[in-house]
């Protein structure tokens, strides 16, 4: 008999991933997976696969689900495939090119062919009204209403199918907005409408109106997907609720999903990111590197105290080989992670200056690296891998596809070989230092952006090629313990079962320390904790929640804030001088000093309400076990010092709790190999995990 | 030297890029002054001990280019590097020992591991106030424009100079934001120091002539081979006209090449300006290889090396050459022409690789109101602020150019509601303004409009610093010319203001501005009519203006 059966869906662009995990006989929690081909004609003819396949595994029926969690990339790739709907803005007369004008400026220096990120909404779409309001709100000029009106018989000839709308201060003072709305829908009832004051109620114009622009052009065909889901989940007889991922890692009901459907942007590495921060609570590893390296994209996110790092903004859709600010602008609550174009298929090539330069450019899946044999005679640092020695040709992908050495090297020396006169083998060095390089810079700067370090952290490494690079990036970073979990190759279906049902809701107000408005902020705080708890309540069924309150500030002048935490109960005049000492203490730990003489503004406030996530069961220490006997060895070459040495294979299934094999060595599974460098060692977890310590870690 | 050491040394090089980008973020999140939080009007970069720069982060404003550069070597010749202690931080703001005005800070902080100096970091800022006329161009001397600071020790041994920083705080309109800006720059220097030496630590580097020897020889011969691709025996002359102050000032170039190195001769160039429009001489160079650079060799980095083959030969007793104690405050105004001037001559060389002529100068409006303007009548709280703004840059060989997009400068503007949040002003419009693109067979990018007004539509200040408004933007083989530039009043004369200087706009009325649009490029006739129809249906372009242009 089991109980409490819970599934997890993760669309990808290539795959689905279905999880489910259940409490079985014994009292023990099982988990089934499957992966089946993502639909994207009709994503959730995938799902409903999947979910079957999934529950046939199990030897479930529908019906003993007990709660369904979905993520999804389709808002992502509606937005960088550009197939959202024809969307229109009605924004303030005098400023319908925010969007167009952006900042002003170009995300690359030298470049005289940069291409910026086009608008979601064309200028013939971007339709001027004439009001104002001044940044406190107050009411320059009034609303035109017949303007508004007006816009309508366009809209329906332009077959405008959703509509944002965005006022300058809109976020200060929603009355423009909501009436403008008012207007429309007395008109047009069925025109989906997204307010600038409800999808991103902060300052920044160009940013709240992008991230309202990207909602409208997304919702009609998220919330059409999302309610053919439904149906096609109840048809086949599941009664559980269905909740969906959000970015910021918090769970949604799908009535709020189609509301706000920007939000469900990156919840697949959402997921990715919860999944470690689950496995890190479950070691006790309060300060963690999760890094998560595939085929086209590496992602690293830091997790402290069992939390994900948290931002409002984020960039979707970049057109200019990741870099940043060459994307459109979202300010939500999301996950913070940076995303650097280095995986298994990123190329190499030399520059100019003979150096070596890997990714953005992939191979992708067809040609592939030129090791696949498909005609790819680029060099990837998948060929890099393997002619490092790094990979058993037979055995890649559990043997489904068998790699040629070969290609590999030719295409290793014709790019990069023959440039700086190295064969094959440091060739291929060459290519692995350098992405590992960058991997480990980018990852050095996210940390100084953060004001967090990498003393005393630990890695947590999965996606196809995390394990293989995470001990060498972990190196570069000074990190000694690198935590390789089971299960990685679905980690984000897996992320999704642990994440509390949970909203942020994030307002500006502007008040000064010198001048604080107990009164006003105390209101603001209230009604936002009222708006979150309204969301979280539909889907909690009564489950305890906890409440979160953060203020965003920074001393008069500067341009970045510092998060916060506020007591969650009605402030004080006490509580200020608290707020402000625990401010400067916080600026300190960032920038070493406090800046004196100088006032405090605080722009904005979140609150977020969540489920509690339940207890988690610190792991049990595991006798030491005897180590397995290689199934191999392997000629491996070491990219801190070009030796070429026998390093023994091990098969990670044939491997115990509690043994442990020295470093160099490879801890081969089907998804995956775990190299173990030289000067570490690799011990199986209680939990199967494989945990790797460098020196005196 | 093996193989492995071969690899090892570019890993070096990537961390040292790496290094003086953290260096630059770390400034960017830790200033005062909207100008490097918001702006990015900033540099930063490494040095070794003869002041050779061996890397500068890739964000930044190209005016730095070589100014910064050039200036660690004059700190050295006052602090020599033998002398420097570990905690000392030593600044500039001498426009002729620094980027060339008075408002820009350079500060150089010493690196040392196990006791030895090992290499110094510079970085340069734009900071919001520097007492004085303010930013613009009214000063008949430096001595007007601000506050003059020589080279001089601002933490000496981790201690702050009090002295320094007392005369700081009482010459600045800004005294909080200026005093947080330096400790700014001293942290992002000193952030960079910790990530060199653990980079030498982990690669056990006891100096750095090395790695220099490595980057710079890679550099110069990347630079020389892309320099060897273009036609020898040839003088390609450039002319640009721009509005000056007291009078139309001319640009004049003559570039060759001569061996490995592109030699630019100014001579023909106007004279000196009595105001603050003056360039001193190493900002000339900054934007004059920043153009050359664009187009001949984008992708090397900026060093000691790679910067080295281009030469410019700036006559003494022209405005690109200005000696002290000249004014040099808005050196930008005409500085920033000076790509447009090098493209104007390698279009002759590299057809396909250059831009038409665009807005290029910054449309940045100083504003000022209160009893600043206004005395005791004032009806708003004193304030001083500036945006940064862009009219159109130059059509591309295949691409439009962009709109309302600042180049040749590096820098962003910020947003209108965060604008109006700091200082009692509204932006009453700032949108594309039409028909200002130059037409061809790829047009121009389009300027902007902006109407600005004080709060109460009260009386307040623009200290003007545009051009482009007498000279429009030139296109380029056949491509019409970009919109020219307009300053003035929204009332119904349509009053003109100067382009140049400080000028009251009165109670109840607004300032009005018409950014310039860039020129175009190719026939007009041979653009692609759906691109026409697209930008007519924008109401980018009037239908009368698209049968004009294009017989569309």
């Amino acid at each position: 008999m089991v109980s409490n059966a819970r599934l997890a869906v993760d669309i990808g662009g290539t795959f689905t991933d279905v999880a489910v995990e259940a409490v079985t006989d014994e009292d023990h929690v099982s988990r089934w997976t499957a992966k089946v081909l993502t639909t994207p004609h009709a994503p959730e003819l995938g799902v409903l696969e999947g979910v079957r396949t999934v529950l046939a595994k199990a030897g479930l029926q529908p019906s003993d689900i007990v709660l369904l969690i979905h993520g999804t990339t389709l808002a992502t790739n509606a937005l960088i495939e550009r197939k959202g709907a024809k969307t229109a803005l009605l924004t303030t007369e005098g400023f319908r090119d925010v969007l167009a004008l952006g900042n002003e400026s170009r995300y690359d220096q030298y470049d005289l062919n940069i291409e910026l990120p086009q608008p979601l909404v064309p200028r013939r779409w971007r339709l001027p009204v004439p009001e104002r309001l001044d940044n406190t709100g107050k009411v320059l000029l009034p609303l035109d209403e017949a303007a508004v009106r007006a816009h309508v018989p366009f809209l329906k000839a332009e077959g405008i199918e959703s509509l944002a709308i965005g006022f300058l201060h809109g976020f200060v003072n929603p009355a423009h907005e909501k009436r403008a709305a008012e207007i429309i829908r007395s008109e047009w009832a069925d025109l989906p409408i997204s307010l600038s004051s409800e999808v991103s109620p902060e300052m920044r114009e160009w940013e709240r109106f992008s991230t309202t622009v990207a909602n409208a052009y997304v919702q009609p065909l998220m919330a059409s997907y999302l309610a053919r889901l439904e149906k096609g989940l109840r048809a086949g007889g599941l009664a559980a609720p269905i909740f969906l991922m959000l970015s910021g890692g918090g769970l949604t009901t799908i009535e709020t999903a189609s509301r706000f459907p920007i939000r469900l942007v990156e919840s697949g590495p959402a997921g990715g990111a919860i999944f470690s921060a689950y496995v890190a609570r479950q070691r006790g590893f309060e300060k963690v590197l999760s890094f998560d390296m595939g085929g086209t994209t590496a992602k690293v996110c830091l997790i402290d105290d069992f939390a994900p790092q948290a931002s409002r903004t984020f960039e979707v859709a970049r057109v200019g080989r990741f870099r940043k600010g060459s994307g459109l602008p979202l300010r939500i609550p999301v996950i913070e992670m940076v995303e650097i174009g280095a995986g298994g298929g990123s190329l190499a090539h030399l520059d100019s200056m003979g150096r070596i330069q890997v990714g953005p450019e992939s191979a992708g899946a067809d040609p592939g690296p030129a090791c696949y044999g498909r005609g790819g005679t680029h060099p990837a640092v998948t060929d890099a891998n393997l002619t490092l020695g790094r990979y058993d040709a037979a055995a890649f992908a559990g043997g489904s596809l068998a790699l040629k050495t070969a290609p590999a090297e030719a295409a290793l020396v014709e790019h990069v070989g023959k440039g700086l006169g190295l064969e094959a083998g440091m060739a291929a060095l060459g290519v692995v230092e350098m992405v590992d390089e960058n991997m480990a810079n980018a990852a050095r700067v996210h940390a100084i952006e953060s004001a967090k370090s990498y003393d005393g952290r630990a890695v947590i490494a999965f996606g196809g090629g995390g394990p293989v690079h995470g001990y060498r990036v972990a190196e570069k970073i000074g990190v000694k313990r690198l935590l390789v979990p089971s299960g990685a190759g679905v980690g984000s279906a897996i992320g999704f079962l642990r994440a509390p049902v949970g909203y942020e809701v994030v307002k500006s107000l502007y008040t000064r320390f010198g001048s604080f408005d107990v009164v006003g902020v105390n209101a603001l705080l209230a009604s936002m904790s009222e708006e979150a708890s309204r969301v979280v309540a539909e889907g909690s069924f009564g489950a305890p929640t906890a409440e979160h309150r953060i203020g965003y500030m920074r001393y008069v002048g500067q341009g970045h804030e510092i998060a916060v935490v506020l007591p969650v109960r009605p402030l004080t005049d006490a509580d200020v001088a608290e707020i402000r000492a625990a401010y400067d203490a916080e600026y300190t730990r960032f920038y070493d000093r406090p800046v004196p003489g100088s006032d405090v503004e605080v722009l904005s406030f979140a609150v977020t309400v969540a489920t509690v996530l339940e207890g988690v069961e610190p792991a049990a220490e595991v006798a030491d076990a005897p180590a397995p006997a290689p199934i191999r060895v392997q000629q491996v070459r070491d990219t801190a010092t070009g030796i070429v040495a026998p390093w023994n294979v091990y098969d990670r299934t044939a491997m115990n709790p509690g043994a442990t094999v020295p470093g160099p060595c490879i801890v081969a599974e089907d998804e995956t190999s775990t190299l173990v460098g030289p000067g570490w060692s690799c011990r199986m977890d209680g939990l199967g995990y494989l945990e790797l310590t460098r020196g005196d870690a | 030297m093996n193989a492995l050491e071969k690899i090892q040394r570019q890993i070096q090089w990537n961390r040292l890029i790496a290094v003086v980008e953290e260096q630059a973020q770390t400034m960017i999140r830790t200033a005062f002054s909207t100008t490097v939080r918001e702006a990015g009007d900033l540099s930063a970069g490494i040095f070794d001990l003869e002041a050779r720069m061996l890397a500068q982060a890739v964000t930044g404003t190209p005016g730095h280019v070589n100014s910064m550069m050039e200036s660690v070597g004059h700190f050295l010749k006052k602090f020599p590097a033998a002398g420097m202690k570990p905690g000392d931080h030593y600044i500039t703001n001498d426009p002729w020992l620094g980027t060339g005005h008075l408002h820009d800070l350079t500060v150089v902080t010493p690196a040392f591991r196990n006791g030895k100096i090992v290499g110094l970091f510079a970085n340069t800022a734009h900071i919001i106030d520097i007492g004085g006329l303010g930013m613009g161009p009214e000063g008949r001397s430096v001595f007007e424009e601000g506050l003059y600071i020589p080279i001089v020790k601002c933490f000496d041994q981790g201690q702050p100079n009090e002295t320094f920083f007392d005369f700081i705080r009482v010459g600045s309109r800004t005294p909080v934001e200026l005093e947080g800006d330096i400790y700014s720059l001293c942290a992002c220097n000193d952030a960079g120091a910790k990530r060199l030496v653990e980079m030498m630590d982990e690669y056990q580097m006891e100096g750095l002539d090395d790695l220099a020897g490595f980057i710079f020889d890679s550099s110069l011969a990347a630079t020389e081979a892309e320099i060897a691709k273009l036609p020898k025996g040839q003088v390609w002359q450039a002319e640009i006209r721009s509005d000056g102050y007291e009078a139309p000032v001319t640009l004049k170039a003559a570039m060759r090449v001569e061996g490995d190195k592109i030699i630019v001769d100014y001579a023909g160039t106007s004279g000196l300006s009595t105001r603050g429009i003056n360039v001193p001489p190493a900002y000339c160079r900054a934007y004059s290889c920043f153009g050359i650079k664009c187009v001949v060799a984008p992708e090397i980095p900026n060093n000691w090396a790679s910067l080295s083959p281009f030469v410019m030969e700036i006559p003494e007793g022209t405005i690109l050459n200005a000696p002290r104690p000249y004014p040099v405050s808005v050196r930008h105004v005409v500085g920033q022409l000076l790509p447009d001037l090098m493209m104007g001559c390698l279009a002759q060389a590299v057809p396909d690789r250059v831009n038409a002529e665009g807005s290029s100068a910054l449309w940045n409006p100083p504003l000022r109101g209160g009893a600043q303007v206004s005395g005791q009548d004032a009806e708003v709280e004193d304030f001083e602020i500036i945006t940064f703004n862009s009219g159109g840059t130059g059509a591309r060989p295949t691409k439009d150019g962009l709109d309302g997009i600042a180049f040749p400068s590096g820098v962003r503007t910020m947003p209108v509601e965060a604008t109006e949040n700091v200082a009692p002003v509204i932006f009453w419009k700032k949108e594309l303004r039409p028909d200002s693109a130059g037409a061809g067979k790829t047009r121009g990018g389009f300027g902007q409009i902006m109407e600005i007004g004080a709060k109460k539509n009260a009386e307040f200040a623009v200290n003007a610093i545009f051009d482009r408004v007498a000279n429009p933007p030139k296109g380029r083989f056949g491509g019409g010319v970009g919109a020219n530039g307009w300053v003035g009043l929204d009332d119904d004369n349509g009053t003109v203001l100067r382009s140049k200087g400080f000028q009251v706009v009165p109670k109840g009325r607004h300032l009005l501005l018409l950014l310039p649009g860039g020129g175009g490029m190719g026939d007009p006739k041979q653009r692609d009519p759906a691109l026409v129809a697209r930008d007519v249906a924008d109401g980018l372009i009037s239908p009368a203006e698209a049968k004009r242009l294009y017989g569309a």
